[in-house]
């Protein structure tokens, strides 16, 4: 596999460490909103926090990494359809890995509780404490959740696709080590 | 707002007979704290309370006061933790409604600064306490404002598995805003 068929180094660890970390955020964000009041929900709602301000960092990273680095060509036999579905995908993944931080943050806000990421660095609060504004961004904010959900799963489903029925070697891409063993 | 009224009105009827008493006006003072919950501010503030102070400009060594806080009027920043803070692990306002302070003296610090000395008393514990307040007289009132840390651990606030100060930390920054008529 040549170097230009896969991504390169950087944008293959930021895409698997934001992997990472939404797999964690998620249902942590889940979980910890059941949880009565108590030190370990305090805990985790700040971890949730800090998990969704570096992804938001590392996304905005990767966007202007991909804007920088031209990402490796997608298998000529892939039909049009296919190419376009791809691209909107992960723009609209781009979109949802900067807008569900960016909304947790506001709702945290509008709800009175200002993000401090790592318990060191205060952000500031782009808005000011309205217990109608925090409810209504919270809803925004699951809403937004549920839509990288699908995302994700057509994101998966995809790859899985194009690794096990197309066999185009896209995953590969993303996943050196895939193409190693192939040409072995 | 009519009971804010009746404990005024009561409040300058107990007084009738005093040397210049002066009880803050409820709906211009304010009592707000700020915890901190995971190194993150969170302001909250008590909506009842009743300020009887008595202090002279000309002679504020003078001075004595006596701050009564209704517990279970407090806002700690949202519902649910309106709820926990009237528990029994934080102030249990069932058995211990009220707090209070009761000055016992007055010190000059210097440029309007002033420092009371009194008895605080939180769910039960009574502790020497020191207040460090400003004086300021406006068109028919007098205005003391003060900020001090209270260690919510010396009280038993927020006591069990809320006694990690790793979450909720043990200094809460208490500020105050009372407006006298006089």
């Amino acid at each position: 596999m040549t170097a230009a068929a896969r991504y390169t180094r950087t944008a293959i660890s930021m895409h698997w460490l934001v992997a990472v970390l939404i797999l964690a955020a998620f249902p942590l964000g889940l979980t910890m909103s059941d949880l009565a009041l108590s030190p370990l929900k305090l805990k985790l709602i700040s971890y949730h926090k800090w998990l969704g301000v570096t992804v938001f960092l590392l996304a905005a990273a990767r966007l202007v990494w991909r804007a920088t680095h031209t990402p490796p060509p997608l298998p000529s036999a892939m039909p049009a359809w296919e190419r376009y579905a791809a691209h909107g995908l992960h723009h609209l993944l781009y979109v949802l890995l900067l807008a569900i931080p960016l909304s947790g943050w506001l709702m945290s806000s509008a709800k009175g509780f200002q993000t401090v990421y790592l318990g060191v660095l205060p952000l500031p609060d782009l808005i000011g404490k309205d217990k109608a504004l925090g409810d209504a961004l919270k809803e925004v904010h699951e809403l937004l959740n549920y839509g990288m959900l699908g995302l994700v799963i057509a994101h998966v489903g995809a790859a899985l696709k194009h690794q096990f029925i197309d066999r185009d070697g896209i995953l590969a891409r993303m996943l050196p080590f895939l193409g190693k063993e192939k040409s072995q | 707002m009519i009971r804010l009224l009746a404990i005024l009105s009561l409040l300058s009827s107990s007084f009738a007979c005093g040397a210049e008493p002066s009880a803050a006006q409820l709906d211009k003072s304010t009592l707000v704290f700020v915890s901190r919950q995971m190194n993150v501010p969170v302001e909250g503030a008590f909506k009842k309370f009743t300020a009887q102070i008595n202090i002279d400009p000309a002679r504020p060594e003078a001075g004595r006061a006596r701050i009564e806080i209704d517990l279970a009027s407090i806002d700690a920043g949202s519902s649910e933790a309106n709820d926990e803070i009237k528990s029994k692990s934080w102030f249990n306002t069932r058995e211990f409604p009220t707090a209070s302070f009761v000055s016992s003296s007055v010190k000059a610090l210097g440029g309007g600064r002033f420092e009371t000395t009194g008895k605080m008393t939180i769910k039960g514990k009574t502790l020497e306490s020191r207040v460090p307040f400003t004086l300021k007289q406006e068109k028919g009132v007098l205005i003391l404002d003060g900020t001090f840390p209270l260690k919510r651990l010396d009280y038993a606030i927020g006591s069990g598995v809320w006694s990690d100060t790793s979450v909720v930390a043990d200094e809460v920054q208490v500020k105050f805003h009372f407006v006298l008529t006089h």
